[in-house]
């Protein structure tokens, strides 16, 4: 059985073992206070948290991530802290959830500690389904102890004596990992039966996904643990009183989970001390993009998304101009360049329009129409809809249809309003967040980039240059007849005699581009507009 | 077109299966990982496994209809060793990529979306590739086939055929 003199046993066996190596592979600064940061502008810029050990300790191993105060904080709670205790430390630290609505934890946790009930249980929602967002997967990967240290002090808080861990099968190298360290705590007796010689028992099951975006939907992700489809429920209880198996049940998403060992080590005014009055700590984010430096960044809430794309992020690539940076996925929406100086936390990002979402970030510069992307995201909602409801089912289409032919150069006077009362309809009337803020994409983008919309449907121009059906390649006259376009146009319509400058015929062109690729390069005559 | 299980060939699978289901199936919401497990060993969710599935666990099989439907990653026919994927982009569709689809569908006996019995080809139709100046363009698995001709099917599918 593990006692807290085993705990420190480890740690002063394990510390000198993790020192040496980080100075051998010189990745890391080891901090006086014995905090280790990775080295590099890009890392030194940012305050991790929940990323804290990525990069720095064994994932496969328990006794590293012991070694750098690991499990402390639960045995702490255990020999010293009342559940009320721990509780009120929660609701105190104003940890919002990560997930992406920014739920207080605490106010979540104590829902479930008060309704009286025979089993609770504990879920951590790893079924990270946004397009482009990957900071779950990272977490999971590098720091699986810290999710299960979370879980474990949310267990005792509320009464819970089993978790959950519904993790995407796409993500099987978290999978692997998270079956290590479920593994590992178990022999440790960090995870079973009394723990820390108490009367507190946790244990952990993993449960997979299959493949469907809405289950990471709180009620659908129960519905698919229960086995069933994984279709989200009508909100007639709170998951709080009657959740999976009809039980008490309190779901927090990975980064969440991976906040709270931190917050008891270091203390309630110490997480206060970090980002802004109502959305305290640190915040992850996957930048992605067309920036200079992609990667996730962990940075403190409130900070200006400028900071973080050219500060962190380098600014846009090949020296291009920034036109907007998209959060919160296919939940999100667009911020123009006149916005960037926007805080990034909760409340800012709503009062414009977006989310704060998971996490995504991703960087978009003049050549990405805004129309297409909302038509990508739309594509995507789609595709994921479940169908219960119809609004989401039916509306979600419509509105595709309605984008799909406003880039085709099909769009017709009044399309920009059916999409709007579109838009109102479906955010208001849906069952559940996935169809509620299906249209956020739309609205962003017709209220910052409206301009861009008229020039589809009127002058049936794609002013970024990106929709295929709306560009024209055209022969300039530096053409010098050589032939290679015509050769290469798979449909034919290029002619033009030797060493005469050729022409393309534009209603029978597919727009592949083939004959731009075929000019020689030193003549470059084929141009795209 | 049926696909039809072979019982004996997966003898020994279906025993590791059954074990499987023994162990899991006093869980609570056993049908998810029983489902998962049985798409890992055969590839696929075959009819009878499923029938075995509602069996075993006491769950109608409409309901595990329903469940297997709604999850992306569950098929109900397997893939075959070779994946031929048939671009049906513009460009490729204006130089015949219809017929040459036709052709392959012809020579395999299955259509589109299908595998074939002895599990070697599935057919699959997809968007552009991105090769129009290469058009028509099939691939098989990773290998890419430009300007394919009618003619010159038979030879692509040979190819892999006498591989085995």
């Amino acid at each position: 059985m593990i006692t807290v003199e085993r705990l420190r046993e480890i740690k002063e066996k394990q510390r000198p073992i993790l020192e040496a190596r980080l100075k051998e592979k010189d990745i890391a600064t080891i901090n006086e206070d014995g905090s280790i940061v990775l080295k590099g502008e890009y890392y030194e810029r940012q305050v991790r948290i929940a990323l804290k050990n990525c990069g720095i300790i064994d994932p496969y191993n328990i006794e590293d991530y012991i070694a750098v105060d690991g499990y402390s904080a639960l045995a702490d709670i255990l020999m010293n802290k009342s559940r009320q205790e721990i509780i009120d430390d929660m609701k105190a630290s104003n940890l919002r959830g990560r997930g992406g609505a920014g739920f207080p934890t605490g106010r979540k946790w104590e829902e479930a500690f008060k309704y009286d009930a025979d089993q609770k249980y504990m879920i951590c929602n790893a079924d990270e389904g946004d397009p482009g967002a990957f900071m779950d997967r990272s977490i999971l990967e590098n720091d699986p102890h810290a999710v299960l240290e979370g879980m474990a002090i949310g267990g005792y808080a509320v009464g819970a004596s089993k978790g959950f861990i519904y993790v995407r099968a796409e993500y099987p190298l978290a999978v692997k990992t998270l079956r290590v360290a479920i593994e590992q705590a178990r022999e440790l007796g960090i995870l079973g039966n009394n723990i820390f010689g108490t009367d507190f028992s946790f244990d952990i099951e993993l449960r997979l996904g299959s493949g469907a975006f809405v289950c990471g939907e709180g009620t659908a992700l129960i519905e698919s643990i229960e086995g069933k489809r994984g279709m989200p429920r009508t909100k007639v209880f709170r998951t709080a009183h009657k959740g999976l198996w009809q039980k008490p049940t309190i779901i927090n998403n990975v980064e969440t989970y991976a906040n709270v060992p931190v917050i008891f080590q270091k203390g309630v005014d110490w997480f206060r001390s970090i980002g802004t009055e109502k959305s305290p700590g640190t915040k992850v984010f996957a930048l992605v993009g067309k920036v200079e430096n992609a990667g996730l960044v962990e940075v403190p809430m409130g900070m200006p998304l400028r900071e973080i794309v050219y500060d962190i992020g380098g600014g846009v690539q090949d020296g291009k101009k920034f036109k907007a940076v998209q959060t919160g996925g296919p939940s999100g929406g667009c911020i123009p360049a006149d916005l960037i100086d926007t805080p990034v936390d909760f409340e800012s990002l709503d009062k414009i329009g977006s989310i704060m979402g998971s996490g995504g970030m991703v960087v978009m510069d003049e050549e990405t129409c805004m129309v297409d992307i909302a038509r990508f995201f739309l594509d995507f909602t789609v595709e994921e809809s479940c169908g219960k409801c119809v609004p989401c089912r039916e509306g979600t289409k419509r509105m595709l249809e309605i984008l799909e032919n406003i880039v085709a150069g099909k769009g017709e006077e009044g399309d920009i309003e059916k999409l709007e009362r579109l838009s109102d309809t479906i955010s208001s009337a849906s069952l559940c967040g996935l169809g509620q803020t299906a249209a956020n994409p739309v609205v962003t983008t017709i209220k910052y980039f409206r301009d861009e919309y008229e020039a589809h449907i009127k002058e049936k121009k794609c002013p970024a240059g990106s929709c295929q059906a709306l560009v024209q390649y055209f022969i300039t006259e530096k053409c010098i007849g050589c032939g290679a376009c015509a050769r290469a146009c798979p449909v034919g319509c290029i002619s033009g005699d030797k060493k005469e400058r050729h022409v393309i015929d534009q209603d029978r062109c597919i727009k592949c581009g083939a004959c731009m690729e075929a000019c020689p390069p030193k003549v470059s005559a084929v141009v795209r507009r | 077109m049926e696909f039809k299980f072979d019982v004996e060939k997966n003898k020994d699978n279906i025993e590791k299966f059954k074990l499987f289901i023994e162990e899991h199936k006093d869980m609570p919401g056993a049908l998810m990982p029983v489902l998962q497990e049985a798409q890992n060993i055969f590839g696929y969710l075959p009819l009878e496994i499923l029938q075995m599935i509602s069996r075993k666990l006491n769950i109608p099989m409409s309901e595990i209809y329903g469940v297997a439907t709604f999850y992306a990653q569950f098929s109900f026919i397997p893939k075959g060793k070779y994946i031929i994927s048939v671009c049906l982009g513009t460009a490729c569709y204006v130089k015949g990529a219809q017929q040459i689809l036709e052709e392959i569908e012809a020579q395999l006996g299955i259509k589109a979306g299908y595998t074939t019995p002895d599990l070697l080809f599935s057919i699959n139709s997809c968007r552009c590739v991105g090769d129009c100046s290469k058009a028509p363009v099939i691939l098989v698995n990773e290998d890419v086939y430009p300007k394919v001709t009618k003619d010159e099917v038979k030879e692509i599918l040979d190819k892999y055929r006498s591989e085995v």
